[in-house]
């Protein structure tokens, strides 16, 4: 720098004054064009606005829209909204806090006021401006609506309202799937555009109700009303009506849902039934459900915590959050990788001697297979058939974990299904990436038991039903989906969705997978299959694959008894399934926690969904007229 | 009063004392003559002009020390503000002393252009092209923190007070060219990124009525409320836009309406002119500042200044989207007085503790 300080500082001065005066300038500038702004206002436009100031005695109001129903593949209504009378308090009308105590022990002396009401008030009394009217009663008997009618002119900052409440006629049925609403709270009154809301109370918050809010919410109508000078309306001038939300058709079946439900009983589990055709989410279980109308105004602390502290969690959605070792059903996939991607040392056409135990070279741990004499010598068939471990163990191994990890990920394990809902989880497709990531080493006996279906892997109910789906599909893939159209309420105009096709499973060749539906097929319809016990008498074919999914870890040597062990430990059982097998028409996935054997506890409920389908169709064809069933 | 052993300027003091006694008198009208409201946001103002007393007692090379370090604080409040909110899932912006309730964003309005005026002026000016990179750094850290609460009005704010300090210190009018060309190809990106509701805000801004139920109503009630006002205006406490509430928010964002519907365009000018006045005065103060840094501060504080009130006033005379900018001084709440005032606390205090000497 040659500049020597002084001059700088003379320059720095020198810039920074000739852009203060830029800046002021062009701020001056800007003060001008507001003076123009307000003295145009003021003055030429002053007629316009002094003619409109004196006849502003028009108040838009909100007319809140009708939330769009819910419906089921049958048109069996599972959300609706029907008017009720709210008992509503503007806090800013009644005045003081005492004056608001004494209000609130008035109308308690006129209509029932429970301590959860006054609860759920309160906490909108924090949450809420003052201005607004906050929902104190909802589900006024007439009797009680006609005794704070009659009262209403001595009730000051009272309102009294016919508001539309959202309602889950069947309860808790499907309740992981629909949803429910609730009140705005605020941090969504943060994120929501306001005025799209205007006039409402609820958003939907979990499920469909959520995932489709925009679709169910509709557009607020505009009343324009006359008021006094004191702000009473005298009489309604323009209305614009309120445009309702769509009604959505799902492609649930309520009555095989509840069926499954009730398949399921007091367990703990989960099941997805698809259509492979088109994606199609017939059935959407996980249980324990829960009653979500509850939640619609606010449920209490108390029965809120009850739920919480339930050991069963019916809160959890099993169905899509639940990640659970696949056990053996992943065999079926990894079947066909023998056939596709052999590795370096296992040719699928040569049997393999299973003598009980499973050794990795140079190591002393011993892998057990279930059965603890062996299954002899075994091929694929008798390997997918039987439940063969030692076959997988060895297969596992030639493939390795990079692998099983490659032919694994076209089925979607290890990825989102991109159901339409929000939250899926991915489950975990491991890798020694996926360990180093975490700090942790690779070992080689992770591989082995992957093979099972067991170690690092994790699936979710629905990745299973979709995978399952890719394989009846002969590698064909849906982005699995639960909503099938959105209806106009006024028009019923229907805007279809149509199946969004995936990348296909990439196979060699068509009869590899052939082969390892006949050996899925071995496994329900052959006697020395494992799951023969629902396969015996069915009228139609079905291909499945059990699944026992080791929920505490056994030492070596150590025996597993069922009944010795605590329910919480016991094996998870697993069933994945599809049928016809020559034309495929629903998917299915069961997963019982702690249920014990795939084949006792998992596959008979896999079988009473598929015979709804299969059967149910049939049997309502012969009955009613051809066309209307064919789908 | 010895104005300057108090350390005031008595230009700019009986300027911000009239400011707040038009401001006291209009927020008892707009509030419909409720005493309580209109006590309180005196009892604010009175603490406000307190805090710029204490604030002018403080020598300007004190603030250039401490710049960094409320920097530092700022920044961990808004990140905590951030985490809280998260946990709570309630509102994002307020810290909760207990006894009392404040935005964090609002010592970023003052910590920011602090922090710029130290880091800028700690080298030569005009800034170098890393310096001016480290700078936008600086600015746009809690610009986007507080972007995230969300506030996007204080944000910008923020950002813009950052922007000046940036112009004030020299920045190439090249990079300035590049940059606003780079602002202008982004806005139609930043169009199709935006929510449609938010394209919808600024549409309703040409055409009002297309909303009449939403923010088209706040700007065609605001607009009732000033072109009613006339040229004499409609007398103080007849302002009926506001006591029949068809203005919303009349005590806060939309002040100047209820102002300018009773005092008309006489008193609107005099208000605006009141303000330009102000404004010119801190932008004065900047001009005789002694060195790089009391020079840069006093700038930009003048400049946020000035932009607060263009944009409130622009947005209530409806040539600019409703956004919740309050009007300084004038608006009825929030932390935002004492604020405002202690950065005029500051302005004082570069202005009174030059010394004698000069040249």
């Amino acid at each position: 720098m040659l500049n020597i300080p002084l001059k700088d500082h003379f320059r720095q001065t020198r810039i920074f004054n000739a852009r203060l005066s830029v800046a002021a300038s062009v701020l001056l500038l800007l003060a001008l064009v507001l003076a123009a702004r307000i003295a145009w206002l003021q003055l030429f436009a002053h007629d316009h606005f002094s003619t409109l100031s004196q006849a502003n005695r028009i108040r838009p109001l909100p007319i809140p829209p009708v939330r769009g129903l819910l419906l089921d593949r049958n048109g069996v209504v599972l959300a609706s909204s029907y008017p009720v009378y709210t008992l509503e308090i503007v806090p800013e009308q009644v005045g003081s806090r005492s004056e608001l105590r004494q209000l609130l022990d008035d109308l308690g002396r006129l209509v029932t006021v429970t301590d959860g009401d006054l609860k759920q008030f309160e906490k909108q009394l924090r949450e809420r401006p003052r201005f607004e009217a906050l929902t104190l009663r909802t589900h006024l008997t007439d009797a009680e609506a006609a005794r704070i009618a009659v009262r209403r002119p001595y009730l000051q900052g009272v309102e009294l309202q016919a508001r539309l409440q959202r309602h889950y006629p069947l309860g808790g049925l499907g309740v992981h799937a629909i949803g429910y609403v609730g009140r705005i709270n605020e941090s969504e009154m943060s994120r929501i555009d306001k005025g799209a809301y205007r006039g409402m109370h609820h958003i939907g918050k979990l499920g469909i109700e959520a995932a489709y809010e925009r679709l169910l919410l509709g557009q607020v109508g505009v009343e324009k009303v006359e008021t006094n000078a004191h702000g009473r309306a005298l009489r309604n001038i323009e209305r614009v009506a309120p445009l309702a939300g769509r009604n959505l058709h799902l492609s649930l079946d309520a009555k095989l849902q509840a069926l499954t439900e009730e398949a399921l009983g007091k367990r703990r589990g989960a099941v997805i039934a698809l259509d492979p055709r088109n994606g199609a989410v017939l059935a959407f279980v996980s249980t324990p459900t829960y009653d979500p109308n509850p939640f619609v105004n606010g449920i209490d602390s108390t029965n809120y915590k009850a739920l919480l502290d339930n050991p069963d969690k019916p809160l959890i959605n099993r169905a899509l959050n639940g990640q659970y070792a696949p056990g053996s059903t992943i065999k079926a996939f990894l079947g066909l990788a023998a056939l596709e991607a052999p590795g370096e040392n296992f040719d699928p056409s040569r049997p393999v001697v299973c003598d009980g135990s499973f050794n990795l070279p140079g190591s002393r741990h011993q892998f057990r297979d279930w059965k603890k004499a062996g299954h002899g010598t075994v091929g694929l068939r008798e390997a997918i058939q039987q439940s063969c471990d030692v076959y997988f163990y060895r297969l596992a191994v030639a493939l390795g974990i990079e692998g099983v990890k490659k032919f694994l990920a076209p089925f979607g394990f290890g990825r989102k299904t991109g159901l339409d809902l929000m939250g899926e989880s991915e489950g975990i497709l491991p890798s020694p990436e996926w360990k180093r990531a975490r700090g942790l080493p690779w070992y080689p006996g992770e591989t082995v038991v992957v093979g099972i279906g067991q170690g690092p892997i994790l699936v979710t109910p629905l990745q299973l039903a979709s995978a399952t789906a890719a394989l009846a599909n002969h590698g064909r893939r849906f982005t699995p989906r639960l909503v099938a159209s959105a209806e106009n309420a006024k028009t019923r105009e229907r805007q279809e969705f149509p199946p969004q096709v995936l990348d296909p499973v990439p196979l060699q060749d068509a009869q590899h997978l052939e082969q390892v539906i006949q050996h899925l097929t071995a496994v329900v319809h052959t006697d020395r299959g494992t799951a023969y016990g629902i396969g015996w008498n069915a009228p139609y074919k079905i291909a499945g694959k059990t699944g026992t999914a080791q929920v505490a870890g056994i030492a070596q040597g150590a025996v597993y008894r069922e009944k010795e062990t605590p329910e919480r430990l016991r094996d998870h059982a697993l069933f994945i399934s599809f049928a016809p097998v020559e034309d495929p028409q629903v998917a299915v996935a069961v997963i019982v926690e702690n249920g014990g054997h795939g084949s006792s506890a998992a596959a008979p409920i896999a079988r009473k969904v598929m015979d709804h389908i299969i059967l149910g169709r049939q049997s309502a064809a012969a009955v009613a007229p051809k066309s209307e069933h064919e789908e | 009063m010895n104005f300057q052993r108090l350390h005031l300027d008595k230009t700019m003091f009986y300027a911000l004392l009239a400011l707040a006694l038009v401001s006291v008198l209009t927020v008892y009208s707009a509030s419909g003559k409720d005493l309580g409201t209109t006590g309180s946001h005196a009892l604010r103002l009175l603490f406000g002009f307190g805090v710029l007393l204490a604030v002018a007692q403080v020598r300007p090379d004190n603030f250039e020390r401490w710049s960094p370090h409320l920097f530092a604080v700022g920044l961990g409040l808004l990140i905590l503000v951030l985490l809280i909110g998260t946990i709570g899932k309630g509102a994002q912006r307020w810290l909760n002393l207990g006894v009392v309730r404040f935005q964090p964003s609002e010592i970023m309005k003052l910590a920011l252009p602090m922090m710029l005026a130290w880091y800028l002026a700690r080298a030569d000016l005009p800034p170098t092209l890393v310096r001016l990179g480290g700078a936008f750094l600086i600015a746009l850290v809690p610009a986007v923190l507080i972007a995230r609460q969300p506030d996007l009005g204080t944000g910008t704010l923020v950002f813009a007070a950052g922007a000046f300090t940036l112009f004030l210190a020299g920045m190439r009018w090249g990079v300035i060219a590049v940059l606003a060309a780079g602002v202008a190809a982004a806005l139609p990106i930043l169009w199709n990124v935006m929510h449609d509701y938010q394209r919808h805000r600024v549409l309703t801004l040409f055409d009002p009525e297309s909303d009449p139920l939403g923010t088209g109503y706040h700007t065609i009630q605001s607009m009732i409320a000033v072109g009613s006002g006339g040229f004499y205006g409609k007398g103080w406490l007849n302002s009926s836009q506001a006591h029949l509430e068809y203005l919303p928010e009349a005590g806060t964002d939309f002040i100047f309406a209820v102002f300018a519907e009773e005092f008309g365009l006489i008193g609107g000018l005099i208000l605006l002119g009141l303000y330009v006045f102000v404004g010119l005065r801190a932008m004065l103060i900047a001009f005789y500042a002694q060195n790089a840094y009391a020079r840069l501060l006093a700038g930009g504080l003048g400049l946020i200044f000035f932009f607060s009130f263009f944009v409130n006033i622009g947005m209530v005379v409806g040539i600019l989207p409703i956004v919740g900018v309050p009007l300084p001084v004038m608006s009825y709440g929030g932390t935002s007085i004492v604020t405002v005032m202690a950065g005029f606390g500051i302005l004082m205090s570069i202005q009174t503790h030059r010394r004698i000497v000069e040249h």
